[in-house]
Parts: structure tokens; C-alpha cells; sequence
């Protein structure tokens, strides 16, 4: 699974990297960004889900690669 | 002021300034909310008032039938002369697309997540400041001895105005956003002095460059030009108005929720950790501001018939209570783990000062609690609440338990 935000959805709510800080990060402007290349682990996948439940603007997405 | 009926129907009649809707606006929520999803009315010239989440998001996010040109309901509406669109009185939250974007963008990285966690000690000093003048008498007022100077101390650091000036702030704030019910005329007198203030401090920080806020707009440069001088003029106000009673709202609610619910108080003193949960709770719950939009032509809309230059009142909070949204919405849960609100707002005019809106209100409920681990209210009766369009407790009698 790999989590990705939708940068034309962000607007800097700041929820993401506030609950997720190893998940996400933020720009100069304050948006959310993922780290690396996204890659969830079962160690971080419920986290990610948690920051994705609180993005106000419903930009984060969570999908299956396979 | 102007004597105006009491509403009697807020589906039809709605107005933010009633003193029913000032003492409690929840109920009628709603209320309107199982009634009507958009309630109306003729006062101020004609507005609408979406109820649900759903309602609310739509307008927040769509600048294409709706203005920011102003975002505060009055009786007037802002002359085109005055300062048209897309720039507005107070960029960028007055202002549409595309001028928005360039507007927002000078703001954002002065108000990211670093440049405002940097704040943090000035901050917590602050606030133990004041507690240090409390003292350890038994009869506070939490609203006019503490929550009232943090957002103002804050914002005054961060334009770079003399400290001495705080009292005159508070009055700008005052005038700005509970004197909506006055006639046009009356509004131009009453911001006569508020002009006069801000053109003085941008003729001293043009003489005396320093490092803050205000001399950063005055020099910052977008495409090799400086901002326009009404631009930073604007963004100054804005930054005024907006930091200000928003923070110092959102402060005093949270405390007066603490004084009512002991066992809330307790675990926020004993769980440390639960704070940033908890804050997202009281954002939630009491998020303070509700914004405003104006109709850019007739259209029919959520199935309303509007017109231009209707008011919308976009009301957050109301969102924030919508049960199709949030379980037991009308429950306070200091744990919610899952908190979509829409406190800050949502879409391009998400509120830019949201990250030093969150650690200031951290800082001034942990450094509050910590020094008073037990209080309730003393006088029940003298809570009162501010008027119109931000929301919040302003005096608030506590008694301070041992």
C-alpha cells in the first residue's frame, strides 16, 4: 500500500504531519507531503489511515499497487 | 445601534447578532439543520445561511459563484470603488482567484509550521506572565485577566506595534467585528481611526526597518515589484482582525468548557499527551469563526434561490455539529480519534494563520492548567459571549479550587 496527497486538494490544515510526523512532512508554504516515496508498512498503515481520517480537505489517498 | 425586532423564525428571519443565537447558537442549528439545510433572510440586505457540513463545504469551496470581496456581514455592501475585486480591503481573504494565490502565498511561509513553532517560547512566557499577575487569588476573571492578552501579545510581536498599544487593538477588533449592525455611515466614522493607526505604524516601519512582519510585506516582492501600499495595508488589518479575538475565542471557550467539565480538566492534567487530540475536540466543538461570501449573480443554489450580492453566512461551526459528518456531533469526546472539523475553514481561504492559532492555544491551555490543575465557574450567570461573526466567551468568573 502507498499513501499519496492530492497537492491540488492540500491546503495546509496541518492535520497529517501533526498526527503522522514519520508518515508526512510539510513545504515552505505549510502543505502536507509525503516522505519518501510513500510506502506503508504494517507498522505505519494505521497511522496513515488515522491522518487520512482527519484531513479535512480529503486529500490524502491510500491505494493498493498491486 | 439600531433597534431591531427580536427573530422570531430563524429559517426565514435569521440573524447572527440576536442575543438567543449570541447566549447559544447550537440549538437552533439544529433545529434548522432537521428543517431547512439553507435558512434566509431579508435582514442586512438579504442572505442565506447553510446549516450541514455539506452545504458549508460547497460554498467554501467554490469561488466561482461566490466572492470573498467581503467576509464580514454588515448593512452595506463594500463599493466596487472602494477597493474592488480581486485584491479586496484586506488580501488574501478578501481576495478571488488568480490574485488569491499570489496574495496567499507571501503570507504562508511567515505562518508555516517552522517559522511559527519558532514562537513557542515567547509564547509559554508570555502566558506565565499573566498568570504570574493572577497571582494565587481565589476569584479570577480567565476571559479579561488572561485568554484576552495572549492573541493580542502574539500579534503584536508579529507586526512589530508598540506594546503599549494592545488596549487600541482590542478596540479595532471590537469595532471591526461586533459593530456589523451600524449604519454604513457609522461605519466609516468608526474606522476612520483604525486607518489612521496602521498608515502611522507603515510610515515608522518604512523609517525603522526591523525584523517583522510588517517589514517583511513592505519589502517583499512579487514578479521584481513591491506590494501595492493598500495591499499591505490590507494584510495588515487582516492580520489584526484576524489573529486576534479568533485565538483569544477559541482560548476562553476551551477554559470555559474545562470549568464545566471536571473530568475533562482532570484527564488533560493527568494525560499530557491527550493535549493535541484534545485541541482538535475544542476546535471542533467551539470553533469560533464563521466567514462570509457574496452571491456574484442570481442563480438558483442548493436550491435556493439567491441573488447577487446576497450575503452567504458560511457558518464552520454549524458544520462542525453536522451529525451526517461527526458521531454524537453534539457530544464533546476530549479523544475523538477521527475529527474532520472545519474550524480553520476549507479550501483556497483555509485560514493561514492556523498553525500559530493551534500552538497558541496549546501553550495557553497547558501553561493555564498547569498552574491551576482545579477551577470552576464562581458566577455562572456573568459568562458572557462576543457578538456576530467569531465566537467565543469573553468573561469568565472563575473560582480557583485547591
Amino acid at each position: 500500500m502507498r499513501v499519496r496527497i492530492d497537492a491540488e486538494l492540500c491546503q495546509g490544515q496541518g492535520r497529517c504531519f501533526s498526527i503522522a510526523p514519520n508518515i508526512f512532512d510539510f513545504d515552505d508554504l505549510g502543505n502536507g507531503v509525503v516522505i519518501g516515496d510513500g510506502e506503508l508498512t504494517d507498522e505505519t498503515i494505521e497511522s496513515a489511515r488515522l491522518a487520512q481520517s482527519n484531513c479535512p480537505e480529503h486529500a490524502i489517498f491510500i491505494e493498493d499497487q498491486s | 445601534m439600531t433597534d431591531k425586532p427580536p427573530v422570531k423564525d430563524f429559517a426565514t428571519d435569521w440573524d447572527h447578532t440576536d442575543p438567543q443565537w449570541v447566549a447559544n447558537p447550537y440549538p437552533i442549528w439544529e433545529d434548522l439543520r432537521k428543517r431547512c439545510p439553507v435558512a434566509h433572510t431579508d435582514r442586512y440586505g438579504g442572505g442565506w445561511f447553510p446549516v450541514t457540513h455539506a452545504g458549508v463545504s460547497a460554498v467554501a469551496k467554490d469561488s466561482e459563484h461566490f466572492t470573498s470581496r467581503t467576509v464580514v456581514i454588515g448593512n452595506g455592501r463594500p463599493g466596487e470603488e472602494a477597493m474592488p475585486a480581486p485584491i479586496g480591503v484586506a488580501p488574501p481573504i478578501s481576495s478571488d482567484p488568480p490574485f488569491h494565490a499570489i496574495a496567499r502565498r507571501i503570507m504562508l511561509p511567515a505562518l508555516s509550521p517552522s517559522a511559527v513553532n519558532a514562537l513557542e517560547p515567547q509564547i509559554r512566557a508570555l502566558c506565565r506572565a499573566h498568570l504570574d499577575l493572577i497571582g494565587d487569588r481565589e476569584l479570577i476573571n480567565a476571559g479579561s485577566e488572561y485568554a484576552q492578552f495572549i492573541s493580542v501579545g502574539v500579534i503584536k510581536q508579529l507586526l512589530g506595534f508598540p506594546p503599549e498599544d494592545e488596549d487600541l487593538f482590542r478596540e479595532f477588533v471590537h469595532v471591526v467585528l461586533e459593530g456589523v449592525d451600524h449604519s454604513q455611515e457609522d461605519r466609516i466614522e468608526e474606522f476612520a481611526p483604525i486607518e489612521e493607526y496602521f498608515t502611522r505604524q507603515i510610515e515608522d516601519h518604512q523609517a525603522n526597518p526591523r525584523d517583522d512582519l510588517t517589514t517583511y510585506l513592505l519589502n517583499v516582492e512579487v514578479e521584481g515589484q513591491k506590494l501595492a501600499p493598500e495591499h499591505v495595508f490590507g494584510t495588515m488589518v487582516l492580520t489584526l482582525i484576524a489573529g486576534i479575538d479568533t485565538t483569544w475565542s477559541a482560548i476562553a471557550s476551551s477554559l470555559w468548557h474545562l470549568a464545566n467539565n471536571p473530568d475533562d480538566l482532570a484527564r488533560l492534567v493527568n494525560e499530557p499527551d491527550l493535549m493535541p487530540v484534545a485541541i482538535e475536540e475544542f476546535l471542533r466543538y467551539y470553533a469560533p469563526v464563521s466567514m462570509a461570501r457574496l452571491v456574484k449573480e442570481d442563480m438558483e443554489y442548493l436550491g435556493c434561490p439567491m441573488k447577487q450580492d446576497d450575503w452567504i453566512l458560511l457558518g464552520f461551526p454549524a458544520a462542525n455539529r453536522d451529525p451526517a459528518v461527526f458521531p454524537d456531533a453534539d457530544k464533546f469526546i476530549i479523544d475523538r480519534a477521527e475529527n474532520r472539523h472545519v474550524a480553520f475553514g476549507l479550501g483556497i481561504h483555509r485560514c493561514a494563520g492556523s498553525n500559530l492559532a493551534r500552538l497558541e492555544l496549546r501553550v495557553a491551555l497547558e501553561e493555564f492548567i498547569s498552574r491551576f490543575p482545579r477551577f470552576e465557574l464562581s458566577d455562572p450567570d456573568g459568562v458572557t459571549w462576543s457578538i456576530g461573526q467569531v465566537r467565543g466567551a469573553r468573561n469568565l468568573p472563575f473560582r480557583i479550587l485547591k
